[in-house]
Parts: structure tokens; sequence; C-alpha cells
């Protein structure tokens, strides 16, 4: 039986289920690195390059920890677009040639082309291509892609009824669902799931906001639907998948009345988020209280914590007081010294 | 109408020419100063790249002058410039200005298209009006480049360094204020023949490529002025790109000469086998072709944060240890001191001349000393 190896880490959180069905169907057995923690950090930063951001060297530490491990393949995809005219990020184009230049000694990499900016028919090409690296039936290998897309559809719905995508794909696995705590707050949560819903990454910002009776909406509880048409207000069409979706929630929870505040959880020195995250903020500052976290290998956990503390005193004072005013969290003269060129 | 535009190089020159053809008015930004820089950071996300605050800055001095009308490139990723000329209108509304923003989305190949959103910028003009404009801008640009190279080429092997860039310095100017075709050429023969005649010395000199962001390398205030720094510390430099080449490339569909554009996407294998958006794969392949060419050394330039430069810089040590050609990355913000560039600068010339016995350059004898 072959083993492939799936790192925990970037896209693995929107399209796990889709890989290991595909994979498991064909008869292989997955084997995906442990959550992250210091150590696949540590390595991550050793290898790559200074100024690339967290999440990516998050990702290297989670390849090398799978290189130590006996496998006849790694799957390292090159996400270049997942829908038509749009794109993730330059890095993610380049992932396949970063780790064969930065990592020595890997296991044959599975480097598939997921590149639907313009047609299927390439990702089609490729799909069928790595799967007769372990079956000779084409139709064998198209049901079982097909099962994923299922799975992965499965596992979608699941998330929109509340959870992390961490956390849909453990339940999609058999695991149990917990509990919902009580909630006297409404916050909308936006950040790239990859680092959202990496626990070092995001240093457990879901799981704290709920430990502080908040209710969190994600992207993903919102329907693709309303987010992609207030995504469309804007006057060029965002082209980063994640960047629109994140403004496009943004839009849609800032207009909610049953929405308390939004957090936006940035890495340091993430390109998109360094526009997107202006865009959003000015859109927002308006009508909702608004914080932009942004973290990186350096950020302590008492820092974040005490922000977002104090953000949740702050929207239940504001809504105790019944000072119904829509002023900004930033205050007014914050803003009004910079309009005196 | 008053029409501006971003500086990035000597681009101005063609482009002032182009928006003169049109008939309109234009009013191109003051050189990009200390007070642009502060301008532009302040105004800017402070995340975003360099180029997108020099651009903000560009724009304000330029709005304070009494320009109405910003034409500006767009894009559709994924690199984030693409997206700049949105933020940017944006941010300047909010700080009051009264202006219109064109924005020009490169149609990547259809200069049909270019054509007729450059004719709706122009009021009154005709299509062959129109494409004379062009034909003029287009004549002043190669000039500038035709000159820039052989400065690349003799500042480095002139005795006196400060005439070679008086020549060139004058013969820009002179080309800004051309007014016909035989003007530009006449001038641009007389200072590329004036530079060729001053006196050289005999010594062998290194042979630095320089590859990277197309703004950093084009712009000098974006870069400390890397390009004629190592020219005074006795290295060739060789750039990996020239506005021309992203004309024909990206506007023209390589319509205009032949283009050497494919030679370097393949050069990029098998290190890079992918589109990574900028220029990311382009300094890739254009370090092998260096390498290939026996230059003794390549530095690569970009704003900080650029993420194709970051996939490339991840790739480089790679193409680097198995190509043996010794690669510098420098990256630049508004925090960048020149003094500090300098310094890794001289380390870097000063490392490869060991490298290849050559002798130092007077320059860091007397930093030596």
């Amino acid at each position: 039986m072959s083993r492939v190896g799936i790192p925990r880490s970037l896209f693995y959180y929107y399209y796990y289920p889709l890989w290991k069905s595909f994979f498991s169907d064909l008869g292989v057995e997955i084997l995906t690195s442990a959550p992250s923690n210091r150590h696949t950090v540590e390595r991550g930063i050793e290898l790559a390059v200074d100024e690339t951001c967290f999440p990516i060297k998050v990702y290297l530490g989670h390849v090398a920890e799978l290189c130590r491990e006996e496998l006849d393949y790694l799957f390292i995809p090159r996400l270049v677009s997942v829908e038509a005219r749009s794109y993730i990020c330059p890095k993610f184009m380049g992932l396949p040639d970063i780790v064969r230049a930065l990592i020595k000694e890997t296991p044959p990499l599975i480097d598939i082309t997921v590149d639907l900016s313009r047609d299927e028919k390439c990702f089609k090409k490729d799909i069928i291509r790595v799967g007769r690296l372990f079956t000779r039936q084409a139709s064998r290998i198209q049901l079982a892609y097909q099962h994923g897309c299922e799975e992965l559809r499965l596992c979608r719905s699941l998330a929109s009824q509340g959870f992390t995508m961490e956390e849909a794909i453990k339940i999609w696995e058999g695991g149990a669902m917990e509990a919902e705590p009580e909630t006297d707050l409404n916050i909308g949560v936006l950040g790239h799931g990859y680092s959202l819903y990496d626990e070092r990454i995001s240093m457990n910002l879901v799981k704290r906001l709920r430990a502080m009776n908040c209710k969190v909406l994600l992207p993903e509880h919102l329907g693709s639907e309303v987010v992609e048409a207030e995504a469309a207000t804007v006057p060029k069409r965002v082209f980063w998948t994640l960047g629109r979706k994140m403004l496009g929630s943004a839009l849609h929870l800032s207009q909610r009345e049953d929405v308390d505040g939004i957090i936006y959880l940035a890495c340091f020195g993430c390109g998109p988020d360094s526009l997107i995250g202006e865009i959003i903020e000015r859109k927002v500052r308006d009508c909702k209280p608004f914080i932009l976290l942004t973290v990186d290998e350096h950020s302590g956990e008492a820092g974040i914590i005490t922000r977002l503390e104090a953000f949740c005193d702050m929207l239940r004072r504001r809504r105790n007081c019944g000072s119904e005013s829509k002023l900004s969290p930033y205050g007014v003269s914050l803003h009004s010294f910079e309009n005196t060129v | 109408m008053k029409v501006s535009f971003p500086h990035m190089g000597y681009l101005y020159i063609p482009l002032k020419t182009l928006f003169k053809g049109l008939k309109l008015e234009v009013i191109a930004p003051p050189p990009i100063s200390q007070k642009t820089m502060e301008l532009g950071v302040k105004y800017s996300p402070e995340f975003a790249c360099l180029p997108l605050k020099i651009n903000m800055g560009n724009f304000i001095e330029a709005m304070e002058q009494g320009a109405d009308t910003i034409v500006m490139a767009g894009g559709w990723g994924p690199c984030r410039f693409g997206y700049y000329a949105q933020v940017e209108r944006e941010i300047l509304q909010e700080l009051g200005y009264d202006f219109k923003m064109v924005i020009l989305e490169a149609p990547d190949s259809r200069i049909s298209e270019l054509l007729l959103q450059l004719k709706a910028l122009g009021e009154k003009v005709s299509v062959r009006e129109a494409y004379k404009a062009i034909r003029f801008a287009w004549k002043k640009l190669i000039a500038i480049e035709k000159l820039e190279k052989m400065l690349e080429y003799c500042l480095p092997r002139a005795v006196d360094k400060n005439h070679m860039e008086t020549i060139f310095e004058r013969a820009l100017q002179a080309v800004d204020e051309a007014e016909s075709q035989q003007e530009v050429e006449k001038i641009a023969q007389e200072s590329l023949r004036e530079m060729e005649k001053s006196p050289f010395k005999s010594a062998e000199v290194l042979k630095i490529g320089l590859v990277g962001e197309i703004y950093t390398i084009l712009e000098p205030a974006s870069n400390c002025h890397v390009a004629r720094c190592l020219g005074r510390l006795d290295a060739h430099v060789s750039r990996s790109i020239y506005v021309s080449d992203w004309v024909n490339d990206h506007l023209f569909g390589g319509y205009l000469r032949k283009s050497n554009h494919k030679q370097i996407m393949q050069s990029s294998r098998p290190y890079l086998n992918y589109e990574v958006g900028g220029h990311g794969r382009e300094t890739v392949g254009s370090t092998v072709d260096f390498a290939r060419l026996d230059y003794n050394g390549i530095i690569q330039i970009a704003p900080l944060t650029c993420m194709p430069e970051i996939v490339a810089q991840s790739i480089l040590g790679k193409v680097s240890e198995e190509l043996e050609i010794p690669c510098m990355t420098m990256y630049f913000d508004e925090h960048s001191g020149a003094a500090g560039v300098y310094t890794r600068l001289e380390a870097f010339v000063d490392m490869l001349q060991r490298k290849k016995n050559l002798p130092s350059s007077p320059l860091l004898l007397e930093a030596r000393a």
C-alpha cells in the first residue's frame, strides 16, 4: 500500500476532505503531520527565507516533519487558482518549487497544478496523471475525484452550521460535536483560513472568543451567494479568492443588526491583506467596531488576549450603556487630524 | 484637463510626450524627494509595498500643483499592483481631492484596446494623431534606454565618473525637451559618441546582473541608486528589465520587436516551473541566464514583502549553489538607509573582486583607509 503525506497546513483547511477521499479510494494510505506546534514553527523558520510570511514558514515546518516519515509521495499541490479569473497568492503558485529548493531530501512530490482561472481541462488531465501513479483505471480515478468533491461539500455544509473548518474536518472524520456555549455577543471573525484555523498561528482566536461568551461568525457560515453579491459592490472585482471572500463577508457583517463587532486576523507581511485589510477597514469602521490583529512568529499570546478582552468589554459596555450611537470605536478625533494636510 | 501620472524611472519623459501628443495638458509630478516619500508613507496602508507609497506621494504632489486627472495602470493579479489604483483612489478621495482617475487595465496583447483607451483620454485627436504620439514617445523611450545602457557600460570603466554622469543627465534633459524625432536621434548620437570618447581605464571590470521587481529596478529613488553605486564601484551592471521590454511584451504583445521573454521563462526551469505573478519567474530565469553568460554576481532587489520576489528569493539559493554564482537579495522600504545599502554593496563587490583576483576599486581603498 502506497503512503502519501499531506501537510496539515495552508489549504489543508479548505480541501483536506477532497484529497483524503480521493487518495483513499485509490487505495492509498494518508499520513498528515501533527497540528502546528513549537517544533513545526522552529523548523519552518530555519528553512524559510526571512521575509516569507508566517503561514508559509509553518507549512515548511510541516513538510520537514513529513519528510522524516517513510513516504512514497508527498502531496504539495501548486495552487494557482481555484475559480475563474481569481488567484490565491503568488507564494502558493511556487510552493512545490520552494519546497524543492529549500528542503534537500524529500520524497517524490505530487505537484498537481490547480489552475481553474481559465478552464478545467489542464486540471482534469493532472488529476488523471496523479491517479495513474496508483491505478491504471481512468474511470476509477474519475469516480474517486467525484467522491472527493462530494465529501468536501458535505464537510463544508457541516462547517456552515457554526463550526470552523478545522472542527468540521474533525467531525467529518468521526469526532464528536462540542456543545455550543452560552453567548451574549456576536462577533464576525475574518482572516485567511490557513491562519484562522491553525491554532498555533491564530493563537486559538476562535476558541478564546467562545470562552469569552462570544458567538463567532465565520465566512463559512454566511453563504457564498450573499458574500459574492456583497463583494461585487466594489468598483473593481477583487482578484484574490480569499480576499474577495473576506471583503464580501465584512460588508455583509457590517450591515447586520445582530453583529456586535468584527475582528480581522492578518499575518504580518501578507500581500493581499495589506490592501484588502485597508479597504475593509475603510468600509466597516463607520458601521461596526473593528480591529485588525496582525500576528507573526513573534506575537505573544498575552498581547492578543488583552486586546480581545478589551474589545469584548468595549462591546458589552457600548450595549449596556444603551449608547446606540454609531460612533466608530476609533473615535472622531483620531482621524480628524489626518484630514488637515 | 490637467493630466498626471506616477513616476517610474525615466518613464516620465516618453509619457509627457505621449500626453502632449494627445493634446492634453500635462503636469508631471515633481522628482521623487524625501517629501514625496513622507507624504506617501503618511497616507498609505502601513503594510503596502513601497511603490504604492511612492505613487501616493507623486499623486499628492502633482495635485498640489494643479493636476486634476491621474492616469494609472491596472492589472488582474496575482501581484498587488493590479489593485493599487483602487486603494489609491479611495485614499485620495478621503483626503478631499477633486480629481478623475483613469485606469488603463493592461489588455494583455491587445494593442487595439489600449489605443482606444488612450484615444478616449485625448479629447479631440484622430487615430492618426494618436498613432503619431505613440510613435514619438516610443522613439524617446528607445533613445533613453540606449543612453542608459551606454552609461552602464561606461561608468565602471571611466576615469572621470562625474563627467560621465553629467553627459548622461544633460542628454536626458535634452531628450525631454526635444520636439521632433530627428532632434531626439541627433541628441542620442552625439551623447553616445561623447561617452564613448571619454578616457577609460584599462583594468578589467566586474559584471553584475541586477534582477528583481520591475519598479525597484527602474526607479532609482526606490533603491538608493543601486545601479549607479555599483557603476561607481567599478562594476558593469546589466539589468534584467528595461521599460521598452515590458511595454513590448505586455502592451504590444511582442509586436514591436523580437522578445527574449520566452527564453528567460525557459531558463527558469527546472528551478521555477510556473508563473508566480509579477516578475518572480523572470528573476529566476534571468539569474540563470546571467550565470551562463559568466557574470560575476547577481543582486536581486525588490520592495519589502513583495510576494513574487520572495518566491524567487527562496529559489535563488539553490540556483546560486548549483550554478556557482554569488547572489545577494536586498529589500527596500521607507526605512532603507542609503549608508546601510552602500555598505552592503561595497562588501558584495569587494567579495567578488577578491574572488576574481581583481584589484579593489579606488573608492573601496579610500573607504578602508
